[in-house]
């Protein structure tokens, strides 16, 4: 190791580690005691009832439809603002990220009173037999409200760094306009789209505030399994809560590994292919 | 940035236009509705009306409470991010990598755990509860507890916008500050701090947006308690629960104008500092 002339590597360092174990190690260690001391008859009892797995069923494939739906209009909406110059263009780029920035409870409650039976896009989907507010629909509209962003932010800088050059060679070559989208455009944006899709299915699955109030939280249908733990919670079932938490947080943790691989692979594509 | 400058057919010119036409709709669904919704419900029974919701003394305490856990939870983390990124961006040790994946954990645990995580450290039953209980401490249901919750959810912010800019910008005009005899404080508000102050504006703001407007953590570790422990996105939620939509969607128009400026503000950095905001190149959000 070179000999270190900037100095602070141990007070940083200290300082650092010492927050980190205070505020995520020691709460997170909590958590895992709390959750082993559940017991196997209970934890099973858990999982295997109805209303648990029909929340995690919720919770989890809402959030991959919510996904794969950000992902297509992830795509396209980065597509045309990269792409195309048009009145508003800025101020629409600058919106992009008011999912990040509103309140999950300002988002949930905006998004319950336009889908109640008698809001304003409500009124008009109700007599069409489109029920939003207060069902399962309820619930993938809000998380992929939340989602939104991830998409278009991780494709963005992907699409500005494509080489115009790459695309006149496949059009000079023959190729049709859908070809060269389907066969030279979309591979080189693959690991940008993987990773978008990863963070917002990562967002949606733990999404509480905006979900609560458009849901309807009606059990067995539209209750999200976050909300089990905070009913758990609130009948001072510690165990249960904890054992649901960890569940939760092992596939949060497996995504997250997910997306650092695919961002080392994306860099690499990048590289490689300049 | 290359606008498409070839002569293009019309059919092309009507593609174009779909597409813009499509991606415009959505985002006028479901980006645009949502904001016009907050002003139009809170305004729907005039200005008076409006006002006077905002100055009820649940609201006005709601205001105060998440002035107070902001300017205690931003600052701390902060200093945090600062630390953790002269650490991951000056030096190499042993486990940096699993330091940096703890930095970002945070960000993929559900706002409801990080909240439960500090009900079993500090609750009734929680690790530290007899303890405190006999010492007559309150954190949960309590302000520590809010702060401590909003600390936690907002912890990576600042360090995930200065660790990627630091390890960009290199050692080579601190180490040269060294060189010069300036002392190890000296270098780091004269050279350091200079060099990074937009991208830490810019991680305070998005961190302060986050801690001003988190509901699910501190909604886990406040009990509810009006007036005492109801941030405004707490407030939101009694009264939209209590049926005064007005009163509700009020201080939520308060929370979106918040958004709003966190976005202008965000904007105009990336516009006019882009090239010193490592991240706004780069594919984290």
């Amino acid at each position: 190791m070179k000999r270190r002339l900037l100095p602070g590597f141990g007070l940083s360092l200290g300082y650092t580690i010492i927050y980190l174990s205070l505020i995520v190690l020691l709460p997170l260690a909590a958590l895992l005691a709390k959750a082993s001391s559940i017991g196997w008859d209970a934890l099973t009892h858990l999982l295997g009832s109805g209303r648990t797995l029909a929340a995690l069923k919720l919770s989890f494939g809402g959030a991959l439809v919510a996904a794969l739906v950000n992902a297509a209009i992830g795509l396209l909406v980065a597509w045309v603002l990269v792409r195309y110059r048009f009145p508003g263009r800025r101020l629409l780029d600058a919106l992009i990220d008011l999912p990040f920035a509103l309140p999950t409870a300002v988002a949930g409650i905006a998004l319950t009173a336009i889908y109640a039976p008698n809001g304003w896009l409500g009124r008009w989907l109700e007599p069409l037999g489109i029920h939003v507010a207060y069902t399962p629909l309820g619930v993938l509209v809000a998380m992929i409200f939340v989602g939104f962003p991830f998409v278009v932010r991780t494709l963005q800088p992907v699409l500005e760094a494509l080489e115009n050059d790459v695309e006149e060679a496949a059009m000079s070559l023959g190729a049709t306009r859908a070809q060269t989208f389907f066969r030279v455009i979309l591979p080189m944006l693959v690991p940008a789209l993987l990773t978008g899709f990863a963070l917002a299915l990562a967002r949606a699955v733990g999404e509480y505030g905006s979900v609560i109030f458009i849901a309807g939280n009606i059990p067995k249908q539209s209750e999200i399994a976050p909300l089990l733990i905070v009913q758990k919670l609130e009948q001072f079932d510690y165990a249960g809560a904890a054992a649901l938490s960890v569940v939760m947080l092992t596939f949060s943790l497996l995504l997250l590994i997910a997306v650092s691989r695919l961002q080392r692979w994306s860099q690499r594509w990048t590289e490689s292919r300049r | 940035m290359k606008p498409t400058t070839r002569p293009t057919a019309w059919p092309r010119k009507l593609a174009h236009a779909g597409l813009i036409s499509v991606a415009l709709l959505f985002l006028i669904v479901f980006l645009l509705l949502p904001l016009a919704t907050v002003f139009y419900e809170a305004l729907q029974q005039g200005l008076m009306a409006y006002v006077h919701a905002m100055a009820q003394p649940e609201a006005l305490d709601s205001m105060r409470l998440t002035l107070l856990v902001a300017a205690i939870a931003v600052p701390l983390n902060l200093v945090f991010g600062v630390a953790a990124a002269w650490a991951m961006a000056r030096f190499d040790f042993p486990g940096k990598s699993i330091l940096g994946a703890f930095i970002d954990l945070p960000f993929s645990v559900s706002p409801v755990i990080s909240g439960l995580l500090y009900v079993l450290l500090f609750g009734a039953h929680g690790w530290f509860g007899p303890w405190l209980d006999k010492h007559n401490i309150d954190i949960i249901f309590a302000v520590p507890g809010l702060v401590l919750a909003t600390v936690f959810v907002t912890l990576p912010f600042v360090a995930r916008e200065l660790i990627p800019l630091m390890q960009a910008q290199g050692t080579e005009e601190e180490e040269a500050a060294r060189v010069l005899g300036a002392n190890g404080w000296q270098m780091f508000f004269r050279v350091t701090l200079p060099n990074i102050r937009w991208a830490l504006l810019y991680g305070v703001l998005l961190c302060n947006a986050r801690a001003m407007g988190e509901f699910g953590a501190v909604s886990v570790v406040s009990g509810h308690i009006l007036g005492l422990t109801t941030t405004m996105p707490l407030e939101v939620e009694v009264l939209y629960n209590e049926y005064d939509y007005v009163g509700a969607f009020a201080v939520a128009s308060l929370l979106a104008m918040l958004a709003l400026l966190t976005l202008a503000l965000k904007a105009v950095l990336e516009w006019r500092y882009g090239d010193q905001i490592a991240s706004h190149n780069t594919a984290r959000h």
